[in-house]
């Protein structure tokens, strides 16, 4: 077998990885459409506390008032049909310790995506989310014994309500936007994490979502806090099976970098096509303090996220490196916030997209100096590139600058590419596709080192697989 | 009172053809029907809409002699000229017609009324036809409405000439509103240059200023606009300026903003052939409780084509500018060129700039940037001239001229640029601290 052949191999099996599902038997399923049934419904099965009900159902109130944020966002949003999701599908609210105790369609599931071994290779905890709630949680053991919390939100708010309660919903308020309301109020499975003081996680914890269900949708909610002087890198992944229906994923991910923490979120997004990804995610920095997403959007129909971090100590720093591809058909509308609300405080913005066929991408970005703060400066790099003649994208940044010596600069270009680099790995004997490919992981390759090893092998595939016959 | 805002009354020229009634009609219909800006509007984003008013204002009557002649004098700025008009609260206060030579040559230079009568067909191709699509639809309407001052430039196939025609646009009287109208034709490689001016006659008189200024520019053709806006601080301003490019075309904008307690300054360019070159420069003086308010639109509907804007902004005290730029490239336009870069200066910590600099891009082989910084004044530049003995205030003003001259020597004129330099240091040259 020659070298291509493996390499078409691996492709293959990458294309079919996550397409594949298991009939669908739930015990728990509160219905289609969403009323106030359907919360206290979920409520109900997960024994919330009275303030968690109180919270879910004037979430509901906030969510119906709002409007879609169509007079900016793509009008595909007027396709979701709120009526027709179901909103909680579950075997059961309690994730097994061990894979042996996992029910074996979900099992099955996540041995094909290679989870168990993942865990076994590099990381130093998993949760593996399928549908609405978690089938499989468990952390390695010294973790548990340095006082580090991993656990999924329901179990977060009921047994560490002293830890979590006072941040759960304070990074991202219910009536943030549309989505982060739904999300309040249907919210199941996530992660929640506490990271004590001066703890430092050598390996990344993991997260992965699996949607098995056709016409579900998913609302995990994440609350990671990173205590004074401690580290964590957190990393999610995800998929579907390519329904015929559109799907819906809406999470909403709080990080707390308390003084001089550092979060890492890594978030490899490879929905399948059919799913709309409308995600808020927002991270605090505190003093001295580092919050960094790393997040990577190649799935989906259409993707809104635009990660934030909110800058509120002296001296903190915020950072967002993205990569989006959007093929035919995708639109992935991805960005970055950064809020700076005390001196000294510094962001990086890198973004770099890639549309094939007639997939469109839009980078949309607000870097707010409000205050008469000093010594702030954020950098901003929008890099878009446009492989076919009718592909599109678009850049809508906002910046707002105030105070002394304070510095920001945006920076954004768009370019194809260019004929003599495809020429010139062609005359020394790639395919015209190989060649693309090659143009395409140079392009990205500069972040891609940002990712840990494990992903951003797995992100040249990915990159390789949608490149596939997109020349010509 | 009867204010423009409450029942704004078209204008009717003499002896007004049927297309000017229907424009004139549809302008007050759009006006009256679209509702005053909200923030919740993108086109509006980060400008303070709540305050924004045109309450109050009105069409005035005309000045007395003396106020016109004085103002005349004053209309000075530049010398050499092809053509002069200067109106006051819209009213005619001089006109300089042009020479036999460039009439017996077909070109045309005259005040909208005498347009209008002598040359119905090229008025109705042209007058009140092109609009920003920027947020101001309402504002348009009024002007379309109310429109009477205004010059309009026509200059037939491969007539070149060197020299601009120069027309000042003057507020007056108490809460005059005026609606000032530039309109340039240049048709298949001919070549003209224009020069607007707004000024106040006071710092006192309170005005309302909606003006239109329209450029169309054939095949080959080139054309140089150039505004100087330095109304006074009591002043709210709209400025709604559409170019429309055709195959090789090559058009220059030039802004320099100083006045006007607001100024919504709205720029669209719209490249229709290949080859064209447009290019936007302005420059921002802000202080005290000033706010610009500048859109621009970069239309590339023909591939092979460059634009290049560049808006520079130097803001002191409480002032706010607002730069939101878009580049449009159309699907098939590929081999475009097209640039935006926004510099914004704080000189003070309680000045406000905010940028959005944006791009939409439908065509896949084209060179397309944006950029957008804000800062203050370079500290370690600084340092270098002040150890050089060079004080501190000194030090300041040459950074921050020299930050303006970048756009003030695209004017091409050493007398208009001189000028400039004395109308901005005159304005906050005591200030650099």
């Amino acid at each position: 077998m020659s070298d291509t052949d493996i390499q078409d191999e691996a492709i293959k099996v990458d294309t079919e990885k996550g397409n594949f599902k298991y009939p669908e038997n739930y015990e728990f399923d509160a219905g289609v459409g969403l009323t106030e049934d359907t919360i206290k419904y979920i409520s109900d099965v997960k024994n919330d506390d009275e303030w968690v009900r109180e919270f879910r159902l004037k979430a509901l109130e906030v969510f119906k008032k709002k409007p879609m944020p169509t007079n900016w966002a793509d009008k595909d949003l007027e396709n979701i049909d709120f009526d027709k999701i179901r909103y909680y599908l579950s075997k059961g609210q309690v994730p097994a310790r061990s894979w042996d105790d996992v029910p074996d369609d979900v099992k099955e599931t996540f041995e094909r995506l290679g989870i168990p071994e993942q865990e076994r290779k590099f990381l130093a905890g998993v949760e593996a989310q399928f549908d609405s709630e978690a089938s499989y949680s468990r952390m390695k053991e010294d973790l548990e014994k340095e006082g580090v919390i991993f656990v999924g939100s329901t179990e977060g708010l009921a047994k560490y309500p002293e830890i979590f309660r006072p941040y759960f919903g304070k990074v991202i308020p219910t009536a943030d936007n549309k989505f982060s309301a739904l999300n309040s109020a249907t919210f199941s499975g996530g992660s929640f994490i506490y990271v004590p003081k001066g703890v430092k996680l050598k390996q990344p914890l993991q997260a992965y979502f699996r949607i098995n269900a056709e016409n579900f949708g998913q609302f995990e909610r994440t609350l990671i806090i990173a205590d004074e002087d401690s580290e964590i890198t957190y990393m999610e992944g995800c998929t579907a099976p390519k329904f015929e229906t559109a799907t819906l994923h809406s999470a909403v991910v709080e990080l707390v970098a308390l003084k001089n923490a550092k979060i890492q979120y890594i978030t490899v997004q490879n929905w399948s096509s059919n799913v709309f990804n409308l995600v808020t995610k927002r991270g605090m920095a505190d003093e001295g303090a580092e919050v960094k997403w790393i997040d990577c959007n190649i799935g989906s129909r259409l993707t809104m996220k635009y990660p934030g971090v909110v800058l509120k100590g002296k001296g903190a720093r915020g950072e967002v490196l993205s990569i989006a591809l959007a093929n035919d058909g995708q639109h992935q509308d991805t960005g970055a916030k950064m809020m700076h609300l005390a001196d000294n405080t510094t962001s990086n913005i890198i973004s770099k997209s890639i549309s094939i066929g007639k997939g469109r991408s839009t980078y949309r970005g607000q870097v707010h100096m409000p205050k008469h703060l000093k010594n702030c400066k954020n950098n901003t790099e929008c890099d878009a590139l446009l492989i076919n003649t009718n592909s599109r994208t678009d850049t809508y940044p906002a910046i707002t600058t105030r105070g002394e010596n304070n510095t920001v600069q945006h920076e954004a270009s768009v370019s194809k590419v260019s004929a003599e680099q495809i020429f010139y790995m062609m005359q020394r004997g790639l395919s015209e596709g190989e060649a693309m490919s090659l143009a395409v992981n140079g392009f990205v390759n500069d972040l891609m080192k940002a990712f840990p090893m494990e992903y951003s092998v797995e992100l040249k595939r990915l990159i390789d697989m949608e490149m596939e016959g997109s020349v010509g | 009172m009867n204010t423009i805002l409450e029942n704004p009354t078209q204008t009717t020229l003499a002896n007004a053809p049927a297309w000017l009634a229907d424009r004139r009609t549809a302008g007050l219909e759009q006006f009256k029907a679209l509702p005053m800006p909200s923030a919740r509007d993108e086109m509006w984003r980060f400008a303070s809409v709540g305050r924004l008013s045109i309450d109050g204002f009105n069409v005035t009557d005309a000045p007395a002699a003396e106020t016109l002649t004085a103002l005349v004098e004053r209309s000075n700025l530049i010398t050499k000229r092809e053509g002069l008009s200067v109106y006051v609260d819209d009213s005619p206060a001089a006109f300089e017609g042009i020479s036999e030579a460039l009439s017996a040559k077909g070109v045309v230079y005259l005040p909208i009324a005498e347009a209008i009568a002598q040359h119905p067909e090229l008025m109705e191709k042209y007058f009140l036809k092109e609009s920003t699509e920027l947020g101001s639809e309402k504002f348009f309407g009024l002007h379309a409405a109310s429109v009477k001052a205004g010059s309009v430039l026509y200059v037939p196939k491969g007539v070149e000439i060197e020299k601009p025609f120069v027309n000042y646009y003057w507020t007056s009287g108490a809460r005059a509103a005026v609606f000032p109208h530039t309109l340039v034709i240049a048709e298949d490689n001919a070549k003209a240059s224009v020069v607007d001016i707004f000024f106040s006659e006071t710092e006192e008189n309170e005005a309302l200023n909606v003006s239109v200024s329209n450029i169309h520019a054939g095949a080959g053709a080139n054309v140089f606009r150039k505004i100087v806006q330095d109304w006074n601080e009591k002043t709210v301003s709209f400025q709604l300026d559409t170019t429309v490019a055709d195959r090789d075309a090559q058009v220059k904008n030039v802004a320099v903003n100083i006045g006007a307690e607001r100024a919504r300054f709205e720029n669209q360019t719209r490249i229709e052939g290949p080859g064209a070159d447009v290019k936007m420069y302005s420059l921002t003086v802000a202080e005290e409780n000033q706010e610009f308010d500048q859109r621009t639109f970069q239309t590339h509907n023909a591939g092979n084509a460059v634009s290049d804007l560049l808006y520079k902004n130097a803001l002191l005290d409480n002032a706010r500018t607002i730069f939101s730029g878009l580049i449009k490239v159309a699907e098939g336009a590929q081999q475009t060129d097209a640039y935006q870069t926004n510099r914004n200066l704080l000189l003070d910590p309680t000045a406000e700039a905010n940028a959005l600099p944006g791009l939409e891009i439908l065509a896949n082989d084209v060179k397309c940037s944006h950029g957008a910084t804000t800062g203050n004044v370079d500290e370690d530049e600084l340092f270098y001239m002040m150890s050089r003995g060079i004080s501190k205030r000194v030090a300041m003003q040459l950074m921050v001229f020299g930050f303006f001259e970048e756009v003030i020597e695209k004017v091409e004129s050493d007398e208009l640029a001189e000028n400039l330099r004395i109308l901005i240091r005159n304005k906050f040259e005591s200030k650099i601290k």
